[in-house]
């Protein structure tokens, strides 16, 4: 299997704090790679360092080969990068359809498309709409995103994902603040998006991240202190004592 | 079938009668009332324009009256050379120099601050674009040539085939024309793709970037677009006054545009034009009385902010039309 990410000696600090340090980890082609660890163990700081949104100290990421450690965020989101939001981060004053089909939209290289309306665009509405019927909205489409609930909001960050048709998707708890039904939900969503895509994600869901994943990432404090199979991991002896054991 | 919306209603409503009421009033023996109008649509252009980056970017730029001060300079001073002489590659009357002038120096004007203004956020942008105007403006009172402060007199209007600018009926068929081209203009890109993007990135920029957005680009774009436009209106307003001074592009000028946009409500076609009708009767009413004409304006404006969000606009919005 070929390698999709590799990221190699990762580091950074908000001031005394090392939120990232000196991290290593790599996913491969179609790889659920779940990453696991405590609160403030720098796991969103992580995927925002991968996406861009924040520049690493130091450290070098490689994603199919290519060196992207200093590229834009909108450039490596054109390379096939996409990630999902902890807290939910959709343009709630849009339309449900709308928000799906601007990440449809972005796919086309560049949007500097003044004449055509926008919604008029049969070929973006009807992809938004089939996203939205992956995800379970359709009914929902032309609702003003404000009003649908937090599940909602974030089976659309998961149709948003998909909507930009990326190599990697990195995906920062889908199921934050989920009841116990909207959760298996997302698990059914996520199981079938696996071995379609490479996968980074982040989850405090053990029961989830231990059905799903292929590989296990352990990070405490910004440094991944184990990488395994969910046997692998269920057994470690250091995650027991640092992590699982806890619950 | 075409059914249209109450807004639409209102918007082909009041743009029919300011189109036949001013001249109706001129011709019956109240040209006052065709000057109040031409004034009208061409801050109605100004305001039209700004509502592309406040009302849709969500870019609180506070400079905007720069650009107005600038096209009018851009028709005064080509007149100027061609009456006193001096500077011959510039000298003419000819409005097809000048208004292009004025929409090309606006332009590279809103390119070069934007560029600057546009790496900084909220506050911080509000400070730089008024600080840019306030450049501006100290730059205009600092050329004596042009009468520095006391401003310049435009003898002789641009000339165009057609329509004749020293005739009110044309001036403001013009203005009015040029106000429905403006309107039509930014429905159509903000409807657009790119119109699309300009949004997104007012409600969720981090998103927008995520998705593969360099917003940046997009609202350096629209920033360029809106001041163009605003140099078209001053171009216009030059015309109208035929005097010109610094005084244009102070920012309480460029206050009293987003006060427009705001009052009449921000992100919708019509608003920015109700604005200025607003403003412009209030001016009339208010001004005879006092010279603090201005505080009930504020008044209102925060009555508007606190209590009709949305603005003018806002408050006649039917169930189910809140979106454009
Ligand atoms: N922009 C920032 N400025 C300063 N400190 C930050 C910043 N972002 C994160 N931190 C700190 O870095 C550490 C890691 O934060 P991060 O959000 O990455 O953790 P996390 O693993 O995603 O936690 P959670 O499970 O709560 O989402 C925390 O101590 C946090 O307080
Ligand atoms: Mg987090």
């Amino acid at each position: 299997m070929s390698v999709v990410l590799d990221i190699a000696g990762l580091n950074k600090s908000f001031g005394g704090i090392k939120a990232t340090d000196d991290l290593n980890l790599s996913v491969e082609a179609g790889e659920l790679h779940a990453v696991i660890g405590p609160n403030g163990a720098g796991k969103t700081t992580l995927i925002s360092q991968l996406c861009g949104t924040q520049t690493p100290d130091s450290g070098r990421i490689r994603f199919k080969g290519r060196d992207i450690t200093g590229m834009k965020p909108y450039a490596r989101a054109h390379l096939g990068i996409t990630r999902s939001f902890q807290i939910t981060s959709l343009i709630l004053e849009m339309s449900v359809i709308d928000n799906i089909a601007l990440a449809v939209q972005a796919r086309d290289g560049h949007s500097f498309r003044f004449i055509r309306a926008a919604r008029k665009i049969a070929p973006l509405r009807r992809e938004a709409m089939a996203l939205l019927q992956r995800v379970g909205l359709a009914d929902k489409a032309e609702l003003p995103t404000g009003a649908l609930s937090h599940g909602e909001h974030r089976h659309m960050e998961i149709a948003i994902a998909l909507g930009a048709q990326a190599d990697l998707m990195l995906l920062d708890e889908p199921m934050a603040g989920l009841g116990i039904e909207e959760s298996a939900e997302m698990v059914t969503l996520l199981r079938d998006l696996k071995g379609k895509h490479s996968i980074l994600l982040i989850e405090h869901d053990m029961d989830a991240v231990f059905a799903l994943a292929d590989r296990i990432s352990v990070l405490v404090y910004g440094h991944i202190i184990a990488t395994g199979t969910p046997d692998e991991i269920r057994s470690n002896d250091a995650v027991q004592h640092a992590y699982l054991g806890e619950e | 079938m075409i059914s249209l919306t109450r807004r639409s209603w209102l918007t082909l409503a009041v743009m029919a009668l300011l189109a036949v009421l001013p001249p109706v009033f001129y011709l019956t023996g109240n040209p006052y009332y065709l000057d109040l109008a031409t004034r009208l649509a061409i801050l109605a252009i100004a305001a039209v324009s700004l509502n592309l980056i406040l009302g849709y970017g969500g870019l609180v730029s506070f400079g905007h009256a720069a650009f107005v001060g600038l096209g009018a300079y851009a028709v005064g001073i080509p007149a100027h050379h061609w009456l006193y002489g001096g500077l011959d590659f510039l000298a003419t009357t000819s409005g097809l120099v000048q208004i292009p002038l004025a929409v090309a120096v606006c332009a590279l004007f809103a390119l070069v601050t934007g560029a600057i203004c546009l790496r900084t956020k909220g506050v911080y942008f509000i400070m730089i674009t008024m600080a840019f105007a306030q450049m501006i403006y100290y730059l205009i009172v600092s050329i004596e040539e042009y009468g520095g402060d006391d401003g310049l007199v435009i003898d002789t209007r641009s000339e165009l085939p057609v329509v004749n600018l020293d005739n009110p009926l044309h001036l403001f068929g013009l203005s009015y024309v040029a106000l429905v081209v403006a309107m039509l203009l930014v429905r159509m890109i903000v409807r657009s793709r790119f119109g699309m993007v300009l949004q997104g990135a007012k409600g969720n920029p981090e998103r927008m970037v995520t998705l593969g957005f360099n917003v940046y680009a997009y609202r350096l774009t629209a920033y360029v677009i809106s001041g163009a436009m605003s140099g078209f209106a001053g171009a216009l307003l030059g015309n109208f006054t035929t005097f010109i001074s610094p005084e244009m592009m102070d920012w309480s000028r460029s206050g009293e545009l987003m006060f427009m946009v705001i009052l009449g409500g921000a992100a919708t076609t019509l608003g920015p034009v109700l604005g200025a009708i607003v403003f412009i009767v209030a001016e009339e009413a208010l001004s005879s009385f006092t010279i603090y004409w201005h505080l009930p304006f504020g008044l209102m404006l925060m009555a508007v902010v606190l209590f009709a969000r949305g603005g003018l606009m806002g408050m006649l919005r039917g169930r189910g039309e809140d979106r454009e």
